[in-house]
């Protein structure tokens, strides 16, 4: 017999997979709508041509940004949203109904897009190398110890781990975020602010590393670098580090997480089930 | 002991007041104004295992508001509340493991997939083994006689087949308490039958009490012997479903046939005369003076026939919540004065 959480996990993620096969086209298109690295990824890869960022050239930027393009993948969040959505409409009252916390069906879900997204994600990947093959085999005529691109196993794993790290921070600040719609109803326009540091303080449109002085001591403290910059360096084979982030992450996990239990507890208090 | 116990439960809602139109917006930008409602004003209730309970009242009694307040989904404002033992708000799965929420206008099963997907989830969340969710399913679905419906998206499903399938989520835990709000809304005649009488049998097999809001009167009298009658946050009627018509009809329908024919003027000094033609006449005579008045009226005239008759269940409780609940009472036994007081659990 699986254990419950094994067993919960299993149920909401084939409920949802199954939901989300429904809506595949719509999902595609929302796949495309990701694909904003590989805009950024034409734009510093003529940069790095240039010559104007040592260490970024054209193959670095070609491998960063399909890095990010693949990180963004697996750390799309929307829960702010739906959250949104459940409350304001009282659909969370079945939810609050059952012995689970609800937060088991919004990780679930997205769990479950990131799985129907890979075969998609495979696809746009495909293209990305024919839009830029050295980023593959690497290019010795510009310069730099460019070998095919093959990270290693344990390039892989930290990678992993660094992005489900990733996903993990997203998702419970937008979901702590999202909790405030227990007092105020139209919430989810506070995760168009926060877009506003996570667009340039993530890595999304800047490589981190590029970052003027002073700005590249303190950002890092920020929970940003680590949602995008850090896994998708560390998958495109740069130097970014695994301890040290780790642990700054880790602080802003528990944070995160102590905020949300504590914001969630104070939000059933106003919670009316409107609709329901 | 009481499976579900209320005391002295409240309310209050904070609500923004606004004056429409322009200037009223701007005012309210600029200065915001808020009033609050007291939806439920000290309501004391108990409820048995086993036992069904009719929740009555007007739209915008607070009967929701109650429901929230017992399942959880609300804090309240004030009072205390127990259900199986447990502080409902607190949300302990040993408590959401034991009660259920219907509601007819929401459902739990997801729209687009078949029933058969979310129930899948049910049985995961409540704990069950495959084999004995899937025994559940099976036997429930019997009952319901529910078969291929399951495996088709529940839009496409009819109305009633859906409440079928929301009982089927509700009750795979087998809750020891029912909340059921307005379960048969908007369901055909057959329907609701049958949702009723799978209800009854539920009741007498597992001994589950519950807890009945329904705005059709034939649910309440099919499954119901004690009814609480609220309006405006006050309970003002708990007892038997009998007892709602001696406490709200005031009136009794006389009918009476006399050898010779009584002058109009003279009938209405026994009652409000309804119909009269000839020898026969419908009157409407005081619970209260109905036996002086009866005594008279065979003491001054030849009668052949009479016939003393209490209104219909259905057309007390629509006149109730018709003509206002406050006023029925006043004009009935109790005396308004008495009616705003909270009524202890019978």
């Amino acid at each position: 017999m699986l254990s419950r959480p094994v067993r919960l996990s299993k149920a909401y993620m084939a409920q949802a997979y199954t939901f989300m096969t429904v809506y595949r086209g719509e999902l595609f298109l929302w796949m495309i709508a990701t694909s904003l690295p590989i805009i950024m990824m034409g734009i510093w890869v003529e940069a790095g041509e240039s010559g104007a960022f040592p260490g970024f050239g054209p193959v670095e930027a070609a491998r960063y940004f399909i890095a990010v393009f693949i990180v963004r993948q697996f750390t799309v969040c929307w829960v702010i949203y739906d959250f949104e959505y459940q409350v304001v409409t009282g659909k969370l009252s079945s939810r609050l109904m059952h012995p689970a916390d609800p937060a088991w069906y919004f990780v679930t879900n997205h769990l479950a897009d990131q799985a129907i997204r890979a075969p998609f994600c495979i696809g746009l990947l495909a293209l990305c190398f024919v839009i830029q093959p050295q980023a593959l085999w690497g290019d010795s005529s510009i310069g730099g110890e460019h070998g095919w691109w093959t990270p290693s196993l344990q390039q892989v794993g930290a990678a992993v781990v660094a992005t489900y790290t990733a996903f993990a921070l997203r998702f419970l600040m937008q979901y702590t975020l999202a909790m405030l719609s227990f007092w105020h109803e139209r919430v989810a326009a506070s995760d168009a602010v926060l877009m506003v540091p996570y667009t340039f303080l993530s890595g999304l449109v800047i490589p981190l590393q590029l970052l003027p002085e002073p700005l590249d001591l303190w950002v890092f403290y920020t929970p940003f670098p680590y949602m995008v910059w850090w896994p998708a360096t560390l998958l495109a084979g740069g130097d970014a580090g695994f301890m040290q982030p780790l642990l700054v992450v880790t602080g802003w996990l528990g944070g995160l997480y102590a905020l949300n239990r504590f914001v969630w507890w104070r939000g059933l208090k106003h919670y009316s089930a409107m609709g329901a | 002991m009481a499976i579900v116990e209320a005391r002295e439960l409240r309310k209050t809602y904070r609500v923004a007041d606004k004056a429409p139109g322009m200037r009223g917006t701007m005012r309210h930008l600029l200065r915001r104004k808020y009033r609050d409602i007291e939806a439920v004003r000290g309501i004391n209730l108990k409820i048995e295992p086993g036992e069904v309970v009719g929740f009555l009242g007007p739209n915008g009694a607070g009967k929701t508001t109650t429901l929230k307040m017992l399942t959880g989904l609300m804090h309240p404002s004030g009072g205390t509340v127990e259900v199986a033992g447990h502080v409902p708000y607190r949300r302990e799965s040993a408590l959401l493991r034991q009660i259920t929420l219907v509601m007819g206008n929401k459902q739990q099963l997801l729209w687009d997939l078949p029933a058969a997907d979310s129930l899948r989830v049910n049985v995961a969340v409540y704990g069950l083994s495959d084999s004995e969710g899937q025994r559940r399913i099976d036997e429930l679905c019997e009952r319901l006689g529910l078969k291929e419906e399951l495996r088709q998206p529940v839009r496409k499903l009819s109305l009633g087949q859906r409440m079928k399938c929301e009982l089927v989520a509700a009750l795979l835990h087998r809750p020891r308490v029912l909340f059921l709000d307005e379960p048969t809304l908007g369901l055909d005649i057959d329907a609701q039958s049958a949702v009723r009488s799978f209800l009854r049998e539920y009741n007498r097999e597992q001994g589950s009490a519950i807890l009945l809001t329904s705005h059709y009167m034939a649910d309440i009298t099919a499954l119901c012997e004690r009814v609480v009658v609220i309006d405006k946050g006050l309970i003002l009627y708990d007892g038997t479903l009998a007892g709602v018509v001696e406490r709200f009809a005031p009136l009794r329908e006389v009918k009476v046939q006399t050898a010779e024919p009584i002058p109009p003027e003279v009938l209405t000094s026994y009652g409000t005369v309804e119909e009269h033609t000839g020898r026969t006449a419908r009157l409407l005579i005081d619970r209260e003076a109905l036996t002086p008045t009866l005594d008279r009226l065979l003491a001054e005239h030849v009668v052949e026939d009479l016939s003393v008759q209490e209104p219909p269940i259905e057309e007390v409780i629509r006149q109730l919540f018709g003509s206002g609940i406050e006023r029925a009472a006043a004009s009935g036994n109790a005396s308004p004065d008495e009616v705003p007081e909270p009524v202890e659990a019978a």
